[in-house]
């Protein structure tokens, strides 16, 4: 069942690729029916809420005794709200793609092999699986910016495909010593969590959790490895800008607490710090760098690195552990996980946001624009909205994300209140991000700006409607978290 | 052990090769030049009834025959398969370059006899009868380069003529090294007897052997002529001269160094040579623009990936078999590629494949599969080569090849993309209008057909599986 929601979209998707002279308006809605099936399917699998230590949808099959791998997939409360998440904003992006006229059958073809990767890597539970995904995610992706992208496409494209490859392999070294290290020799993601199922020595766990974290800070991304992040937003088009903020960049921080956390507790717990200030400096970089940015999408990238350093910084923090520290713990992970589905969320919108610029005068510049809330009022409305639930107002989930995060993290290791400032600093350059464009007297391109159609409301509703949700009712979404951030601290205990 | 084993039928896969290079030489010499198409089909059923019988011994115990010159095992078998399905996939795949020339019965019999060299190479465990493999798998090369008769292609012949004469003589100088320091040619033994022996000659007699081998491997140091055979030959040829005599050497390769002592540090040499292979590969590719001498880099950089299972064959577990999985797989995707190339035959550089995205989406989707298993990407088939390599060198020791093969691989991904990246880019005006119906017909097939077949491969269990169990 749960293989029938990773490949169904790449079944499709190849026939939609194989179908010439196909109506784009069928492509259209073929591409709209499978998303929606396809999240329809994965709430049925959950409907039974994954209890404890049971996967739900768990099928293995035999794939290479040889190497001790096999087809393993099944869903958890950590993986459970990034399936939904991807389930939903794959959705979304074939909506906003309804009236696409550039070669809308390849690119539904394309969204849909993408949308499989991503389903794949969150329902992973053999390594080398997990890796077949991650790296095909990549190719996908490379292909999304290069073909449909603006500006200096290809370099970027270029440049992400290189960097986020570098990662990927620097992740495969690690996958190996994992298998090499445990015995016997597997690469079943279930056993290696295991409980002292890594049997090498501290040196050996030492290097291996170092590509591991080198890799996932790659993808995710954190300082330093970040640059290749602004450029592949920039250039990339709307729908593939979304997919890569709310999906791709999920797959790191995902990384950490499905990988590196459970397979190497002992060197978690001994570089924990290491990761608390790797955390605290791309929160207070991301911040600092957006305020400086003129173009909207290289803005919200940088809040992109900003709020995955809280991702960051929480689940380093839970990694400090103290005599006192478990709740406080399981608080900071499951506001990293809450965290990773808000942002997917808010970001999302933003990016589709800032499609909406491109669209209608082909400039993200900021400074373009003035006084656009007359002309665009839903317009001017949904950016603030999606700005406020970006800086974390009560409300909206990111407000339940961060609350957690910083309650969680500043009870294990109080020195993490350094990186509140990055609240403050984002909240300032989006309030003044949007002053600057829709306030004031309406200048240069704002004049005659289209507001939003339908095609475009629809969308944004869904997003912020979830943030919202999310963020007056958290309780369900937490309870499908919380077992499993427990499970995760309880093995991170000495 | 030295029991006088005169099984002659076990010799059955290479004997059919053998007669059929004979017939084939025989009867073309007489066959008017309408009828000559008569020896491609005929060499075509050699291969495929040599790689029959070789499946016929899968599942019995290893053995060696002759005197202990000869091994019949897992690896011959892999090599006794998938050598002559290479050089089958070769002729089909030449039907245009071969078909009606000058001296076509005569380039399927050099095609047979270099197999037939790259199997033997392979099964040698005695280093007299290395040695004549070598020689019956290095003449016919040089005579197959320069059947395109161009100026390139003779500078080329020369070349490697040049560096398999000399690489020869360091072969023949190694190992008669080796032979007068164990008293003994053949390998059952030599270990103990080379043990006792002086380091340093031992020493010299080995890195005589291996780099002899290289040659053949088209490896660092034994890699000059590749591009340039790769470039100047015909195309079918580069995809042969590039594949087959590749998968022999590797595994003569590493049955030496299982063979030698542990009084040398032979897997470091190995791994060494296999760094610089991958490196002095890679970064040579980097500068190509003409298609088929950046595939002749690309392959002395696989080369360095095949070198590493080598290099630690005694010290870890997998890496036979890592070493048998990668070679299958690389050698079914290097012809992929090239099934490719084969589908556009003037085109020479990658700016003349612009546009090829546009008439030719399915061959282009080959390409994108073919450079993306070079790369080592899953799920096509060398990503599990590679998988098997790195755990295997890291599990023997070489922890460090395992990261320069990793960097070495970020570095080859830029030239593999513009493999594929070039087809979608606009054409020139003026440029020549390629149309469907100027593909030939048999390489388009063969370069689908090899294209789903690198995409499966991986995915099948049945193809490690088999491979492991052997």
């Amino acid at each position: 069942m749960l293989s029938i929601v990773i490949f169904l979209p790449l079944v499709v998707g190849i026939v939609l690729a194989v179908t010439r002279r196909l109506p784009p308006a069928v492509a259209h809605w073929v591409w709209l029916g499978t998303t929606l099936v396809d999240l329809l399917l994965i709430a049925l699998i959950t409907a039974p809420r994954p209890s404890g230590t049971a996967l739900l949808g768990e099928q293995q099959l035999v794939w290479m005794p040889g190497i001790g791998s096999s087809y393993h997939v099944g869903i958890d409360g950590l993986s459970l709200p990034l399936l939904l998440l991807t389930g939903v904003i794959f959705v979304v992006c074939a909506l906003w793609s309804l009236r696409v006229t550039d070669r809308p059958r390849a690119q539904a073809a394309l969204f849909l092999f993408l949308q499989s990767t991503c389903m794949g890597v969150f329902s992973a539970q053999d390594l080398i699986l997990f890796f077949v995904f991650f790296d095909l995610s990549i190719v996908g992706m490379y292909f999304v910016i290069a073909g449909w992208g603006h500006g200096d496409a290809r370099r970027s494209a270029l440049k992400f495909f290189l960097y986020t490859f570098l990662g990927s392999l620097a992740l495969l070294l690690g996958f190996i010593g994992l298998y090499l290290g445990a015995s016997p020799h597997t690469f079943d993601m279930v056993q290696l969590s295991r409980n002292g199922s890594f049997t090498g020595t501290s040196l050996a766990a030492g290097s291996i959790l170092a590509a591991i974290v080198v890799g996932l800070a790659i993808k995710t991304p954190t300082v330093p490895f970040h640059s290749w992040l602004p450029p592949a937003h920039t250039d990339a088009p709307t729908i593939g800008s979304v997919v890569l903020a709310a999906v791709l960049l999920k797959m790191g921080t995902y990384g950490f607490v499905r990988i590196a956390i459970p397979m190497l507790p002992g060197a978690w717990r001994d570089y924990a710090w290491v990761i608390v200030v790797i955390g605290i400096v791309s929160v207070l970089y991301g911040a600092l760098v957006a305020m400086a940015q003129t173009d909207v999408k290289k803005m919200i990238a940088f809040t992109s690195i900003n709020h995955m350093g809280y991702v960051i910084l929480a689940v380093g923090a839970a990694g400090i552990v103290g005599r006192t520290t478990e709740q406080a713990q399981q608080l900071a992970i499951t506001g990293a996980v809450t965290q990773m589905v808000s942002h997917g969320l808010v970001t999302g919108a933003l990016f589709l946001l800032a499609g909406v610029f491109y669209d209608r005068t082909g400039s993200y510049d900021l400074r373009d624009y003035g006084g656009l809330a007359r002309p665009a009022p839903r317009f001017a409305g949904f950016f603030a909205i999606a700005s406020f639930a970006s800086l974390g107002l009560p409300g909206f989930s990111g407000f339940i994300a961060e609350f957690q995060i910083f309650t969680g993290s500043i009870g294990t290791t109080w020195w993490t209140f350094l990186a509140l400032p990055g609240i403050l600093i984002t909240a300032a350059l989006l309030l003044r991000a949007f002053q600057r464009v829709f306030t004031g007297s309406t200048e240069n391109l704002s004049i005659r700006f289209r507001d939003l159609d339908r095609r475009e409301t629809v969308p944004l509703v869904i997003l912020m409607g979830l943030s919202v949700a999310i963020g007056v009712i958290p309780g369900p979404l937490l309870a499908i978290i919380q077992p499993a951030a427990q499970i995760l601290v309880t093995g991170l205990t000495p | 052990m030295t029991v006088t084993n005169m099984n002659y039928t076990s010799l059955l896969p290479e004997v059919v090769i053998l007669a059929a290079s004979v017939i084939t030489l025989l009867v073309g010499s007489y066959l008017p030049r309408n009828r000559q198409i008569f020896t491609r089909w005929f060499s075509l059923g050699a291969l495929i009834v040599s790689a029959g019988t070789a499946v016929l011994v899968l599942g019995q115990p290893s053995t060696e025959i002759f005197s202990g010159t000869y091994a019949i095992d897992a690896p011959t078998t892999v090599i006794r398969i998938i050598a002559p399905v290479s050089a089958a996939i070769v002729i089909v795949l030449g039907r245009e370059e071969f078909v009606g020339s000058a001296r076509e019965s005569e380039t399927y019999a050099l095609l047979l006899l270099a197999t037939l060299g790259t199997v033997v190479v392979a099964g040698a465990t005695d280093l007299l009868v290395l040695m004549a493999g070598y020689l019956l798998a290095s003449i016919p090369l040089y005579a197959l380069i320069g059947l395109s008769r161009t100026a390139r292609a003779a500078e080329a012949t020369l070349k490697t003529y040049l560096m398999g004469a000399l690489f020869g003589v360091l072969l023949l100088a190694g190992l008669t090294l080796l032979t007068g320091l164990s008293g003994t040619s053949s390998y059952t033994g030599m270990t103990g007897a080379l043990a006792h022996a002086p380091a340093p000659a031992v020493a010299a007699g080995i890195v005589g052997v291996i780099i002899g081998l290289l040659f053949k491997a088209g490896g660092v140091p034994g890699h000059f002529w590749v591009p340039d055979a790769a470039e100047a030959s015909g195309i079918s040829v580069a995809a042969f001269l590039t594949t087959v005599p590749k998968l022999g050497a590797l595994v003569a390769l590493a049955r030496l160094v299982m063979t030698m002592p542990t009084t040398i540090d032979v897997p470091l040499l190995v791994a060494v040579l296999a760094a610089l292979s991958m490196s002095v590969g890679n970064l040579a590719a980097l500068a190509q623009s003409n298609v088929r001498r950046l595939l002749g880099w690309s392959t002395v950089s696989q080369v360095g990936y095949l070198l590493m299972p080598v290099a630690v064959i005694s010290l870890a577990k997998g890496a036979t078999t890592a070493l048998l999985a990668y070679l299958v797989f690389y050698a079914i995707t290097n012809l992929t590629i090239f099934a490719v190339v084969a589908c556009f035959p003037g085109r020479d550089t990658l700016a003349h494949w612009a546009g090829i995205a546009k008439s030719h989406p399915w061959l282009t989707g080959t390409i994108i599969i073919g450079a993306l298993s070079l790369v080592g990407t899953p799920p096509t088939a060398v990503f599990f080569g590679k998988l098997a390599v790195f755990t295997a060198a890291w599990d023997g020791g070489q922890g460090w090849l395992v990261v320069v093969a990793a960097a070495n691989t970020v570095l080859s991904l830029v030239y593999y993309l513009r493999l594929f990246v070039s087809p979608f880019q606009r054409p020139n005006a003026g440029a020549p209008e390629i149309s469907r119906s100027t593909v030939p017909r048999t390489a388009r097939a063969t370069a689908l057909a090899l294209g789903a077949t690198t995409l499966l491969l991986g995915l099948v269990t049945a193809a490690f599986g088999a491979i492991g169990s052997l």
